[in-house]
């Protein structure tokens, strides 16, 4: 059923595994070593569960020193290594090879250094994304990405995948609040880059690591920019008769100087599959409706939320809903922050993450909507209207092998959409395997090289999470 | 003209505006490439707030396209003009190739945090793009960040995409004076982690020390948060707001390190570090009997120095930051000093060797702006 390839497995190092697991016994103790099939088994995916592969062993080491020991290992071994942190993916970033050893950073999950007067938070690789924001928040700070798996996914993978979030409109996304990584090579090298200044030194390896899928080497430790909160936050609702007037609406906002600090839209399937799940308060009688959060003091709220209601009302919106409390704010981003989770309890579905030109979102819709149709599929549509990142949800049955390739085809179909109108495969959930053979449709074949030359200077045996981002065909090795 | 000189044998100097000439160490190339005729803005939407340029564009026609439209580039791009004594038109190519940013990084991030797209020649002579005129793409290895303050060594950038910012409404000044170098930085430290979105923090040192705080919002929230950062930082003194000219002024100045840059100083350096640290480390080359002058922006995290001459032949400054878990760069010095002393923070071997290999992966004959940032690279 797969229509994405993986390399068959290397027979030799197959063969040697009884051997490979006695050489990374020397390196680790026997509770950072997982070697049962049962216990192999439980990182076999990641959230992209429609593939699956059993590594041949993972490891978990505690420190940065045992992550290089083992790194150097597999270099030493000739075995193929793929880095996991929490296995969040949507994108099979974290998907094994059956001659791979997966290394995982669930032990490395403290919290090494907060300071304040500096704005940073120096962290383990394996802490998660909300705890950061936890630490701080007593004191009144908080990490700003967001990704809606924020509760789960790691520091690490974010990293990884330079994530985003709903809040990125206005903060950034990873790649603008890191400010230094520690990365082991595979060769077992440790390389400190950037650090707790706001300018790393020297060629900007910090933001050729941020988004990197784990191919240059895998980030033990991170130093990352905390952000002052708000005095107050207020999402509001705006619901609209159809798609077009919601993108229109958005583009006039921007157009008038106006940033809220996110806009995030949802399409009548998505609004009434997240209602049903949230309880929210959605409005369930529009076509499209827009999630609209501004910051402040009391009086900046009002005033900012004045000028946006006023541009809405231009753009015909039938219903203009204030959180009133902070329950209800609360609900507000449940609904939004689960979609893809309430998606699940109604049909399998796969997320697309293309981004386009935010003047493009009303025509991308409206040609998203025919190409689903035209598999006799359904889709729901909830994403990050400020930053024109989609995240259309092909819904299907994964039981039915037929369905499961149209849903595959929509989406590939979908994303060539997404290239055609000036925008890119993806916006925040990375390449990954799903999207690797798609690369051609956006970049030239110099243009990948240069990438896969650049590549090689980090891992020129492409051990590292090798059969992810590039084609699996025409790799270029030094 | 890239793959004619490399099948010469030839190196390759880029050129911009000339603006910034003395940035990074000195060369001698076989040929000058201008950028020159590569002008003009390709595509700009409002609505979007993305703008892509040619990379000779001049700064000047950039600017007034976008305050056509009441938007700004986000991160105030310093003018090295006053800096190296230079005429001529500073390039957004330039802007681009040599992460220049301003005093409001400290809240809407350096030049490589709002770049999106680049264009670029390699120098094996073949066009390559990365990234894209939308503003969030993970697609690829981000080979814009790593072009972005690479000094036209791996490529030479021919098209580059920014994101925009609106143009803030209003924008008001608090001055603290009279502070000592550390209370100028806890006060800073205070004000830029607050929740009223300081977006310029500088520090003046001197007989009549000034602390300048600056917000930017609509005229409602200046208004507001100039109040409650008042009271936030009472125990520094009374906060006087300034008159709006001569605040654009002062910051213009910080901008383009206008007070370091006295033509008499035979070294000045920028140093990036951790803000708790900027006023040990400048007590420090002061100590050593090297410093002339300084000041600091980005709330302490940036400092300018402008050193005595033997500081370029010690390393000291260097070695400086580097305890102070920061770095420098020599941002103006004579050639020969420039091509004698260490210009960029000396690296470890191993990211030196990486820096080597990225190099060659790009520009394998070692023909585009040979030398620039390190030797031999």
């Amino acid at each position: 059923m797969s229509a994405i390839a993986f390399p068959l497995p290397d027979p030799g190092i197959l063969a040697r595994r009884a051997e490979i697991i006695a050489g990374l016994s020397v390196l680790l103790p026997a509770d950072c070593l997982v070697t049962s099939e049962d216990e192999r088994r439980a990182f076999e995916t990641d959230a992209l569960t429609a593939y699956r592969r059993v590594p041949l062993a993972v490891a978990l080491p505690r420190t940065t020193a045992e992550t290089a020991a083992v790194l150097r290992f597999c270099r030493e071994a000739g075995v193929n290594v793929v880095p996991r942190g929490a296995g969040t993916s949507l994108s099979g970033g974290a998907i094994p090879q059956e001659d791979a050893i997966v290394i995982g950073m669930s032990k490395m999950n403290r919290i090494l250094d907060v300071n304040y007067a500096n704005r940073i938070v120096r962290v383990q690789a394996g802490v998660t994304n909300l705890a950061i924001s936890e630490a701080v928040s007593p004191d009144g700070f908080f990490y700003a990405p967001d990704p809606s798996s924020q509760l789960a996914c790691t520091i690490g993978g974010n990293i990884g995948m330079n994530s985003g979030g709903a809040h990125c409109l206005k903060y950034g996304v990873t790649t603008n609040n890191v400010l230094g990584v520690t990365l082991v090579t595979i060769d077992g090298e440790i390389i400190e880059i950037g650090g707790e200044g706001m300018d790393a030194a020297g060629l900007d390896f910090l933001g050729l690591i941020v988004g990197s899928e784990g191919q240059l080497g895998i980030v033990t430790e991170a130093v990352v920019r905390i952000l002052r909160s708000a005095e107050g936050a207020r999402p509001v609702l705006f619901g609209f008769d159809s798609s077009e007037e919601a993108g229109a609406c958005v583009a006039a906002i921007i157009g008038a100087g106006v940033v809220p600090v996110a806009m995030e839209f949802m399409d009548k399937p998505a609004i009434h599959i997240c209602e049903a799940f949230a309880k929210a308060g959605y409005p369930l009688d529009v076509e499209a409706m827009l999630i609209i959060e501004v910051e402040g003091s009391e009086i900046e709220m009002e005033a900012e939320l004045q000028r946006i209601v006023e541009i809405a009302q231009q753009h015909g919106v039938r219903v203009v809903k204030e959180s009133r409390s902070a329950l209800e704010t609360a609900l507000i981003w449940k609904g939004r922050k689960s979609a893809f989770g309430a998606t699940g309890r109604v049909a399998d579905y796969i997320c697309m993450d293309g981004t386009v030109p935010t003047s493009q979102l009303p025509y991308v819709l409206k040609r998203t909507g025919e190409i689903v149709a035209s598999y006799g599929l359904r889709v729901a549509n909830v994403f990050h209207a400020g930053d024109g990142n989609m995240h259309p949800l092909i819904l299907y049955n994964v039981n039915d092998p037929a369905e499961q390739e149209k849903a595959e085809a929509a989406g590939m179909d979908i994303l060539r959409l997404c290239v055609e109108a000036g925008g890119c495969l993806t916006g925040e959930h990375g390449v990954g395997i799903e999207k690797r053979d798609l690369m051609r449709e956006q970049f030239t074949q110099a243009d990948l090289e240069q990438q896969m030359r650049v590549r090689a200077a980090f891992d020129p045996r492409w051990l590292l999470n090798p059969a992810k981002v590039f084609p699996l065909d025409g790799r270029v090795t030094a | 003209m890239i793959r004619a000189a490399r099948a010469d044998g030839r190196t390759i100097e880029i050129k911009g505006g000339g603006t910034r000439c003395g940035f990074g160490r000195p060369m001698q190339a076989g040929v000058t490439l201008s950028t020159h005729g590569l002008s003009g803005i390709t595509a700009y939407k409002p609505s979007e707030l993305v703008m892509s340029a040619l990379a000779g564009t001049p700064m000047s026609e950039i600017d007034a396209a976008l305050a056509a439209n009441n938007q700004i580039l986000p991160f105030e791009p310093m003018d090295h003009r006053a800096l190296y004594a230079t005429t001529g038109a500073p390039t957004i190519g330039a802007v681009a190739a040599c992460n220049v940013s301003g005093p409001r990084r400290v809240k809407a991030g350096a030049a490589r945090d709002s770049l999106i797209g680049v264009r670029l020649v390699n120098g094996r002579g073949e066009a390559v793009k990365s990234g894209g005129r939308v503003m969030k793409n993970v697609t690829g290895l981000d080979l814009v960040k790593l072009n972005c303050g690479a000094h036209g060594g791996l490529g030479l950038l021919t098209e580059v995409t920014f994101k925009l910012v609106p143009k803030p409404q209003r924008t008001g000044t608090l001055v603290l004076e009279g502070l000592d170098d550390a209370r100028a930085i806890a006060a800073m430290s205070a004000a830029v982690g607050s929740p009223f979105e300081v977006s310029g923090a500088a520090h003046l040192p001197g007989e009549r020390a000034r602390t300048l705080l600056r917000v930017e919002h609509f005229a409602i929230s200046v208004e507001y948060r100039l109040g409650e950062l008042s009271k936030l930082l009472a125990g520094y003194g009374e906060a006087r707001l300034t008159d709006e000219q001569e605040a654009l002024t002062l910051w213009r100045k910080v901008r383009d390190a206008a007070p370091v840059a006295d033509s008499a100083h035979p070294a000045i350096w920028r140093a990036s570090l951790p803000p708790t640290n900027a006023a040990a480390f400048v007590a420090e080359i002061n100590a050593a009997g090297l410093l002339r002058n300084h000041f600091y922006d980005w709330g302490g995290g940036l400092v300018w120095l402008a050193t005595e001459a033997h500081a370029l032949d010690t390393g000291a400054v260097h070695r400086a930051a580097a305890r102070a878990k920061g770095h420098a760069t020599l941002m103006r010095a004579a050639d020969e000093a420039r091509a004698r002393a260490d210009v960029f923070q000396p690296q470890t071997r191993t990211l030196m060797d990486l820096t080597k290999r990225v190099k060659a992966s790009f520009d394998p004959d070692r023909i585009l702006n040979p030398g620039r940032m390190y030797a031999g690279v």
